[in-house]
């Protein structure tokens, strides 16, 4: 580069290295942004809920304003809910995930399920609780704990199937060659060999899908419905966690709200737990 | 079904002869492709179940109502006359408003964690954003409502109550009841929730761009901003779109924060700062309780936002593509 237009070069230099400068300042912002949203949320539920937490909350009903009560019709409701729906979605999921990844290589109707599965995977959960309310409440009569673990199922099973499928796929061929070569059928070798040595990468996609419905209300306002009362009758409303903080937040009591955010506080230690042992599970089984 | 699974995999292993299905283990595996195949049949009945589903339950309220369904605001359960433009434009307008405010940042988180950010807690940092989307919707509905909405009527919306003429565009533009239940609020409690959807998609796709071809880019001289927005967005432009729309679908359908925030009035939303509806706030406030026309309103409703964000989450899977396993 000549003398005289050293000056403007320097100029350019100078502006391009500031526009970087701004640049990685901005990146740096949105990212504080996020971790600032995540602190405050916590820190809010930890502010507010945690001065209500005890052993009252895991031993009593829910309380009408005024009166004394804590979450346990609606924690048990929660924990009957999210089994049955977790039993329906991980034989789904992973039967679904396995025909994908062992059965559906080059199979167009394969690659239609995995396309559907992945907007499944998406969709809105209000939607699923229509559904499963035209097709199991309405129907039958009545809210009942059946159409609401339904619900969780069809939003939990997605998740299971594309964990699934990706764990299995990340499996050795000649683990299947092995197997087949020892004489041993496509069916058994999946079983005794591809589930073995993907048996943490299953639980991974069964906690990722637990860690989908835990905090799930939409599809259970007019699945499950919520019952005041700890209920066993799988074919009655049942309560369930999620519905309880719903209502009571948006009641004018502040006990009621106060027992919101003990709810709150312990869904979103539940969720977040599965989350972060899924993932811990995920990059160990990955490595 | 016996027959299906006996076209070959195309794979190198040598298989069992099967055929004749006359051994045991022959026969436990026909069965055991069945099922698998029939739990993929399960996930595809779901789908179509919930089309036609919402078909069947929101015809009355199509078929009554026509056209008038998406262009009539007026949504009125006593007079049983409902028109769905209220909370069809809501929920465009604050998932819309969500992706606005989303977008950036998440591109800035992306590619912070991807190019600038610390090897020592670049991990953390993404574990952080990610637990962004561990959070349950409820949780965030309450947190917008009693963290966010009254820090925002106070902070925000009583100061510029005072200052702005009511009769200016200014005015007009942030005109709302001062309670930070309003369809402003709304979208910002969305663009949070789905900005870890956004960003990790994102990160992903930056850190698919070969190492060359950015090597190259910096070899030239480029600055790493230079490098950023030359090279590697314009790479995964295509995948980058898709995350987007990912983002949209999942602003569209969200239900409970939402319905805790916007104020939950059908009219249409005639400021930034006014009370509004979604879809699916309408259907979560109102369909326990409803009979008749107004269920089969809610219902078709609900088709609506399916057809929504069917068309929206395709297109981004589309746009994504799979991974190459």
């Amino acid at each position: 580069m000549s003398a005289p237009v050293k000056s403007a070069g320097f100029d350019r230099h100078m502006r391009r290295k500031l526009v970087n400068y701004i640049f990685v300042g901005l990146t740096t912002l949105a990212t504080l942004v996020a971790v600032a949203g995540l602190v405050m949320i916590l820190g809010s539920l930890m502010k507010n809920g945690l001065g209500g937490l005890g052993l009252h909350i895991f031993t009593m009903d829910q309380p009408a304003a005024g009166t004394e009560g804590g979450l346990k019709n609606a924690i048990l409701g929660s924990l009957v809910l999210c089994a049955m729906g977790m039993i329906g979605a991980v034989v789904v999921g992973i039967l679904a995930g396995t025909w994908l990844a062992e059965y559906g290589e080059g199979n167009k109707l394969a690659s239609a399920v995995r396309f559907l599965n992945d907007v499944l995977l998406s969709a809105p959960s209000i939607l699923v609780g229509l559904f499963i309310y035209e097709i199991l409440v309405a129907p039958f009569g009545g809210f009942s704990a059946i159409a609401g673990a339904a619900a969780l199922a069809c939003l939990a099973a997605p998740v299971v199937t594309r964990t699934t499928e990706d764990i299995l796929r990340l499996q050795a061929n000649h683990l299947r060659e092995a197997g087949m070569a020892l004489g041993a059928g496509k069916g058994y070798v999946i079983r005794a060999i591809i589930w073995r040595a993907s048996r943490t990468g299953l639980v991974t996609g069964a906690l990722l899908g637990f860690a989908r419905i835990s905090g799930e209300t939409a599809p259970l306002l007019f699945t499950a419905l919520g019952n005041a009362f700890t209920s066993w009758d799988l074919t009655q409303p049942i309560g369930a966690l999620p519905k309880v903080i719903y209502d009571f937040a948006n009641s004018p009591y502040d006990d009621l709200r106060q027992l919101a955010w003990v709810g709150a506080l312990l869904i979103s230690f539940t969720v977040l737990s599965a989350n972060i042992i899924g993932r811990a599970l995920a990059r160990g089984s990955n490595k | 079904m016996a027959e299906a699974h006996l076209a070959p995999a195309g794979e190198t292993a040598p298989r069992m002869d099967n055929s004749r299905g006359v051994s045991r283990a022959g026969r436990n595996d026909a069965i055991f492709h069945g099922l698998c195949f029939s739990a993929a049949m399960v996930l595809l009945a779901t789908l179509a179940g919930l089309l036609i589903s919402l078909l069947i339950g929101g015809w009355p309220a199509l078929s009554h109502f026509g056209l008038g369904f998406f262009t009539s605001s007026v949504w009125d359960p006593v007079a049983d006359e409902y028109g769905a433009a209220g909370p069809i434009v809501g929920t465009l307008i604050t998932a819309f408003m969500a992706m606005v405010m989303a977008v950036p940042l998440a591109i800035g988180i992306a590619v912070f964690l991807v190019e600038f950010c610390p090897r020592a807690i670049a991990h953390w940092v993404a574990v952080a954003v990610e637990l962004l989307a561990g959070i349950p919707s409820i949780v965030y509905g309450m947190w917008g409502l009693f963290v966010l909405a009254p820090w925002f009527a106070e902070n925000v919306q009583m100061p510029l109550l005072m200052t702005l003429d009511p009769e200016s565009f200014w005015g007009k533009l942030f005109y709302g009841i001062p309670n930070g239940a309003n369809i402003f609020t709304a979208s910002l409690i969305l663009a949070l929730m789905v900005l870890p959807y956004i960003a990790s998609v994102f990160r992903e796709l930056l850190l698919s761009v070969p190492t060359h071809v950015r090597e190259a880019a910096y070899g030239m001289g480029c600055t790493p901003f230079e490098v950023v927005s030359s090279i590697m967005i314009p790479y995964v432009r295509r995948g980058a779109i898709g995350a987007v729309m990912l983002g949209l679908g999942r602003a569209l359908g969200e239900t409970m924060a939402v319905t805790f925030i916007i104020g939950n009035s059908h009219e249409f939303p005639t400021s930034l700062f006014a009370s509004g509806s979604t879809i699916a706030s309408t259907i979560a406030n109102e369909f326990a309780e409803a009979t008749g026309m107004h269920s089969a309103a809610l219902v078709a409703l609900g088709l609506v936002l399916f057809v929504i964000t069917f068309v929206v989450l395709a297109a981004a899977r589309l746009l994504i593509g799979r991974e190459k396993h």
